[in-house]
């Protein structure tokens, strides 16, 4: 019989190992339900896994992918060390490109290189005022931020509609429910910086923000308050902690890294706002945050995977018929996996011998 | 405007409908919550009830089928998570995200060749002479027989928490699981059935959705349902009868809104669509603002692991 045992402390190497299990894991069984739907499970794993990494073409889409799920996660992260559940980046991201696409659209048919900068400023002030609503509804009256957050996303989608269809429809569109194409204009079209990785000017913003998360996480005093916050409420109230304060800086910053993303995606990959501009990116980063085990590095690398099931996803829909939704199984699967294999990190499996 | 399209007992009748998905996953979320578990996964679950009511349904031709289909998709998924929090002690957050996210994927690969069918028809028990009263006929004694399923439900589940020993079994693993480990209690099983008849429960919920309330299947159809039952269980402060309260309320929201959209009020339809998720949060603040009562309320272990060390 197989028992579980606590371990006097938790193991470093099972730390790093669970994510890379979880992925294994997770292409294992993938593997059977590709058998299961009819398609071969070898060539489908290659298309979702690997090929993203190989091929030029995919590769050049990469952080196209990537980038937004990772300034997402790296925001969303820092709450999840102090136990902030902020569930509603989908809407900060909604209303982040709300407010810096407005912007651009306000300023539509001036030039000058200060209109990005600007745009990308009230997107992060966007998505950070969004997401101060669960903030503010959580330190002055205890509502549960996971719920009020998660609420905001679907007035967010309500919103949007109603700005495609209104203030923000374009009036040369024919009466389609959609903006003007911010990426046919110098101006508010974000500038490529790395085309072969797809890394973009945002990308470099988001690689600069995620060295700061990892500066703020390991070497300041702000960190180390939220990691104690998260791992103890009690003890960072006696060390003087004041919990409104890390409420509201870890809502705020993943609200602005979301609303920055949401930005980057309409500048980037999207060009306009449409009733579609959200994708989820706001959901799945929740599962990059995990696998990369709330960890700046760790971020990074799960990005890059959760990315190229996306790339892989959409290749494997024309090469092998794959239904679209496929992928999200597959990315919630990798989730469950990893929730699962953390015991692994402070328990030990022993077999014992049933007593008499 | 004309305002004398708003039949008063129709409105009512239609309220009733609209409430009873969210009657009826949060009623399963309160005994969950109850035994000491917070599982986020309704709507995940819910779309799954949504999907293989459906499909069982349309397959059979028989919507009671297709609810009972539904409350086994429910409880199957609802497994996923009753093991990882149980026996993985996992986090019950991520668990349940990861449950909503999962659901969400899983329904729409299951649901993909569906679209765009009608399912049959769910009969409405009339009852001879009953329903043909004014007034009273209408909203007493024409509805489908769910909604009268989970007006049972509420008065079982009132009567098995606070009148049965196993109920108070039930509600020690949610007040303190040590306690009741050491009483001889197995927290983990009795959490573990919670669990799933929460699935259950959600998942017939998210079938009222796709065989009644709409009746067809598109992806994410119960479009937050789900989370709004979540926090229909806080508003009623972990009590059957308030559940009831607060899913009529809700209930009446969405009809109010939809109504007012049918007239062609001047507010635009997005802003109105908006009203139950404002609400939502609204009441959520009402609820919780008084620190003291909410922690009474609120079941003394919810959401903690429990590992029984020998």
């Amino acid at each position: 019989m197989l028992r579980l045992e606590q371990r006097q402390q938790p193991s470093k190497a099972m730390l790093y190992l669970t994510p890379v299990m979880a992925v294994l894991a997770t292409m294992a069984v993938g593997g059977v339900l590709f058998a299961l739907l009819g398609i071969d499970p070898f060539r489908a794993i290659y298309l979702l896994f690997i090929d993203p990494f190989v091929d030029s073409y995919n590769l050049s889409q990469l952080f196209v992918k990537a980038s937004p799920l990772i300034l997402i996660a790296m925001g969303l992260s820092i709450g999840f060390r102090a136990g902030v559940w902020n569930i509603g980046a989908e809407g900060q991201f909604i209303v982040g490109a709300i407010a810096g696409g407005g912007v651009g659209l306000a300023l539509w048919g001036m030039e000058g290189w200060w209109i990005l900068p600007l745009m990308t400023a009230a997107a992060a002030l966007g998505g950070a005022l969004w997401a101060m609503i669960p903030a503010v509804l959580k330190i002055r009256f205890n509502a549960n931020e996971i719920l009020v957050s998660l609420m905001l996303v679907y007035v967010a989608e309500n919103f949007l509609a109603q700005m495609v269809q209104g203030l923000l429809r374009a009036p040369d569109g024919r009466g389609f429910p959609e903006s003007r194409n911010l990426g046919r204009n110098d101006a508010t079209s974000l500038p490529d910086v790395f085309p072969a990785l797809g890394i973009d000017a945002g990308g470099v913003v988001m690689l600069i923000l995620l060295a700061g998360a990892f500066f703020l996480l390991q070497k300041h005093a702000l960190g180390f308050q939220i990691k104690l916050t998260g791992d103890s409420p009690r003890a960072a109230r006696f060390a003087g902690v004041n919990p409104s304060v890390i409420i509201a800086v870890c809502l705020g910053v993943s609200g602005a890294a979301a609303g920055l993303a949401g930005l980057f995606e309409l500048t980037g990959a999207a060009g306009k706002l449409t009733i579609d501009f959200p994708v989820g990116y706001g959901f799945t980063a929740i599962i990059v945050a995990f696998l990369g085990r709330l960890n700046p590095v760790g971020i990074l690398l799960a990005g890059v995977v959760l990315a190229g099931t996306y790339i892989g996803g959409e290749n494997a829909q024309f090469a092998l018929r794959l239904p679209a939704a496929a992928v999200t199984v597959f990315q919630g699967m990798m989730l469950f996996f990893l929730l699962g294999f953390e015991i692994l990190i402070n328990y030990r499996v022993k077999r014992v011998r049933r007593a008499v | 405007m004309d305002f004398s399209s708003l039949s008063p007992v129709a409105m009512i009748v239609l309220l009733i409908g609209a409430a009873t998905p969210i009657l009826l996953a949060a009623l399963g979320e309160l005994v969950v919550e109850k035994s000491g578990v917070l599982n986020l996964g309704v709507e995940g679950m819910m779309i799954i009830g949504a999907v293989t009511g459906f499909i069982v349904a349309t397959t059979t031709g028989s919507p009671i089928l297709g609810l009972v289909g539904a409350a086994v998709g429910g409880a199957v998924v609802s497994m996923l998570f009753a093991f990882l929090t149980q026996y993985l002690l996992s986090n019950h957050v991520a668990t349940g995200l990861a449950l909503t996210l999962f659901g969400l994927g899983l329904a729409s690969l299951m649901g993909s060749s569906y679209n765009g069918i009608k399912p049959p028809r769910m009969a409405r028990l009339e009852v001879d002479g009953l329903s043909d009263l004014p007034i009273v006929g209408k909203l007493l004694f024409s509805h489908d027989p769910v909604i009268y399923f989970s007006v049972a439900l509420v008065v079982a589940v009132w009567y098995f928490l606070n009148r049965t020993r196993a109920g108070l079994v039930l509600r020690a693993c949610g007040e303190n699981h040590d306690a009741a480990h050491s009483l001889g209690y197995n927290v983990q099983l009795i959490r573990f059935g919670a669990i799933m008849f929460g699935g259950a429960c959600a998942g017939l919920g998210g079938a009222y959705v796709s065989l009644v309330r709409v009746p067809q299947w598109t992806e994410g159809m119960t479009a937050g349902v789900g989370w709004i039952a979540l926090a229909i269980v806080v508003f009623a402060s972990w009590k059957p009868w308030r559940v009831i309260l607060g899913a009529y309320l809700f209930g009446g929201i969405t009809i109010l809104q939809l109504s007012l959209q049918a007239l062609g009020i001047s507010i635009s339809g997005a802003y109105l669509s908006m009203t139950p998720y404002i609400v939502t949060i609204v009441v959520l603040v009402i609820m919780s603002a008084d620190r003291k009562r909410a922690s009474l309320n609120a079941p003394a272990c919810l959401g903690r692991s429990f590992h029984a060390s020998h």
